[in-house]
């Protein structure tokens, strides 16, 4: 394989990895606060695409509006989501709660069905991330998208460790995360906690989302599935609950995945399984992930 | 069933008959005709979805152990059920693409021993996933079985030297009639029933209350939750067989994880551990998914036009598995049983609050 082909495929290995990398970060900060695997949080991703698609297509807002509108409803719903779905049944069993989230993650997406049809829509996109719109450097075509991916992920990524780490609201955000009864009685509102962190986190997805949307520009109600579930793997793979990890282990799923496809095209049929994979094999092998903290099962 | 065996046996004779005029079966004997087939295809898929239900319930509800796998073992039961019962002319015209591996060409079984072939191989696959899957608890083993599944189905879709991979296969003879599929549910339901009043039954249902405490009494938790999985993954390949040769063509894409969603939706509609309820609860799914078709289909009152909305269906599903976790965890049933004598109990509470209401108390 010539150099230059091996960095096109690189290029496109890190902008699908940084894409894993916005949405793991969702799934992290959700299981991080309730140990629950919200299943709902791909599908959350669809709904922001087709929110761009229909501010843009039906209502022509400029593109500024349409994305800020698309990220600010989808923060919305995921308060919904918790509030409704999650928040009763958060002294049930957390199987109880799973089978909640994998309800809800059906019902968006036939809702979806229903809303938007089956039919996969073009998603539209700006004239700079049109798809003749690329760079070359040294051979290699990179389009531009391909370059803003993983920049937006990087800024993204610091102004959530800021709030994290820097702000009273992350603060109480990790005493959350790391005794949901204890914060509640050092005074911490607990529930305006997690409603933050589903908001952040749904917003995270919707920016994944409109940016699967430019990156694969064709959208439809069931596109949050595999994204989904594969951004989960890789919050699980660089270890859940954290921040930096789920960064680490969606760059490394996405970069393996392409990876894989390009050098071993025999076993491209595979592409989807490695996934699971990795999953199994992190559950078995390394349970708290790459560099997951070690935490004791309380019985 | 000792006691009551008179009972017993009357019910079943009298179920029996019903199934044979039903089936078509008294036609040459008596004159009396079949039902029609529609009734006679949801009965059918009522009691297929009555042995997955079952068998999800087996490991879910009794078990504790969270396993979203159910899709995977029914392909494995659908798949193999289909290349033994397809005779070799069936196969030739299906295996166009790809020629079918050459023991399995020429192997023609009856459907008896294909079905129990069905569920063996879904039964051994479950051993492979559940050794290293089981060692997880909670959501993880939910997650991790569910990537089996979907490991086994993307097998499946690429392996097309035996499967035939994204075409499916078609023409698989529609061997399956009532007794088939009641037959299986009904053996299903008796072993299930049989078995959790055994002492591995409640070794089961101890490990779902209380690993650490059951571990302490000195069960062997991981061959228990094994044999569980077993026995479950055993009647999904069964009941993956049976449609397989209701519907008579399959494909890797009708394994996807939507179908262990609806097995998942009965079972926990009709109760986690309970057995009734899971039957009870795939017969009100299975009515209810081809009733909601009037909402999906357009009609016209007159000059109204009332249009249908397609997947409005799925909608009403999703929704109401959401509203029974949320509102009524314990399901139809909980884990209680529905029973002749609990039956009698209720009537007979029911006549005693009647009779104090007329005045004359009991």
């Amino acid at each position: 394989m010539q150099l230059s082909m091996f960095f096109q495929h690189l290029a496109n290995a890190i902008s699908l990895g940084s894409l894993y990398s916005l949405v793991a970060i969702g799934y992290t900060m959700v299981y991080g606060i309730l140990r629950l695997i919200n299943f709902a949080h791909g599908d959350l991703l669809m709904l922001a695409a087709y929110i761009v698609y229909y501010g843009r297509g039906m209502f022509h807002l400029p593109w500024v509006p349409s994305i800020l509108l698309a990220i600010l409803l989808t923060a919305a719903i995921g308060i919904i989501v918790e509030r409704s779905a999650y928040r009763p049944l958060r002294d049930s069993p957390r199987t109880t709660i799973l089978i909640s989230a994998i309800g809800v993650s059906f019902l968006v997406e036939n809702l979806g069905l229903v809303l938007f049809g089956g039919r996969p829509q073009p998603f539209p996109l700006p004239v700079f991330f049109d798809s003749g719109s690329a760079q070359e450097i040294g051979g290699v075509r990179i389009e531009n998208v391909t370059f803003a991916i993983p920049v937006v992920t990087l800024v993204l990524l610091y102004v959530l460790l800021h709030i994290v780490h820097r702000t009273k609201t992350g603060m109480a955000m990790r005493a959350v995360a790391k005794d949901f009864d204890t914060a509640r009685l050092m005074g911490i509102d607990v529930n305006r906690i997690v409603a933050t962190t589903f908001a952040i986190g749904s917003a995270l997805a919707a920016v994944g989302g409109i940016m699967w949307g430019m990156k694969f520009p064709q959208i439809n109600p069931l596109m949050g599935m595999m994204p989904g579930m594969k951004c989960f793997i890789a919050a699980v793979f660089g270890g859940i609950g954290n921040i930096q990890g789920a960064v680490i282990g969606g760059f490394i799923l996405g970069v393996a995945e392409i990876m894989i496809v390009a050098f071993l095209p025999s076993i491209s049929g595979y592409r989807d399984a490695f996934a699971f994979v990795i999953l199994i094999g992190t559950l078995l092998l390394r349970p708290t992930g790459l560099i997951g903290e070690k935490v004791a099962e309380k019985v | 069933m000792s006691r009551h065996l008179k009972r017993d046996l009357v019910i079943l004779v009298c179920v029996a008959l019903v199934v044979a005029w039903a089936n078509g079966d008294l036609k040459d004997l008596l004159g009396i005709p079949g039902w029609q087939s529609y009734a006679v295809r949801i009965i059918n898929m009522c009691a297929i979805n009555a042995v997955l239900a079952l068998s999800l319930n087996l490991v879910n509800g009794f078990t504790g152990q969270f396993s979203l796998g159910h899709a995977g073992f029914m392909a494995l039961g659908a798949y193999t059920t289909a290349l033994l019962t397809m005779d070799m002319a069936a196969k030739d015209r299906v295996f166009f693409m790809t020629p079918l591996v050459e023991p399995l060409r020429n192997l023609t079984l009856p459907f008896l021993p294909a079905l129990v072939l069905a569920g063996i191989v879904a039964g051994l696959f479950s051993l492979l996933v559940g050794v290293p899957a089981l060692r997880l608890r909670g959501d993880y083993l939910g997650i991790a079985t569910l990537g089996f599944a979907e490991i086994i189905r993307l097998i499946i879709q690429n392996v097309r030297k035996v499967t035939n991979g994204a075409l499916g296969l078609k023409g698989i003879p529609p061997v399956v009639n009532l007794w088939w599929t009641l037959g299986s549910a009904f053996v299903c339901y008796l072993m299930l029933r049989n078995f959790l009043a055994s002492s591995y039954g409640r070794a089961f249902k101890s490990i779902r209350e209380n690993e650490t405490a059951a571990q302490a009494m000195g069960i062997d938790l991981f061959k228990h939750k094994l044999l569980s999985f077993f026995i479950s993954s055993f009647w999904a390949g069964v009941g993956g067989g049976l449609l397989a040769s209701l519907l008579t063509t399959i494909d890797p894409v009708q394994f996807k994880f939507p179908l262990t969603f609806q097995v998942l939706l009965t079972v926990v509609l009709g109760g986690m551990g309970s057995l009734s309820g899971s039957i009870i609860a795939a017969g009100i799914v299975t009515y209810l998914m081809e009733f909601l078709r009037v909402v999906e289909e357009t009609h016209y009152w007159g000059s109204i036009t009332i249009p249908g909305i397609p997947g409005l269906r799925m909608v009403i599903f999703s929704l109401a598995l959401v509203v029974v976790v949320v509102w009524y965890p314990k399901g139809l049933m909980g884990d209680r049983e529905l029973t002749v004598a609990g039956i009698k109990g209720v009537l007979g509470r029911v006549r005693q609050r009647l009779r104090i209401k007329g005045g004359r108390p009991a």
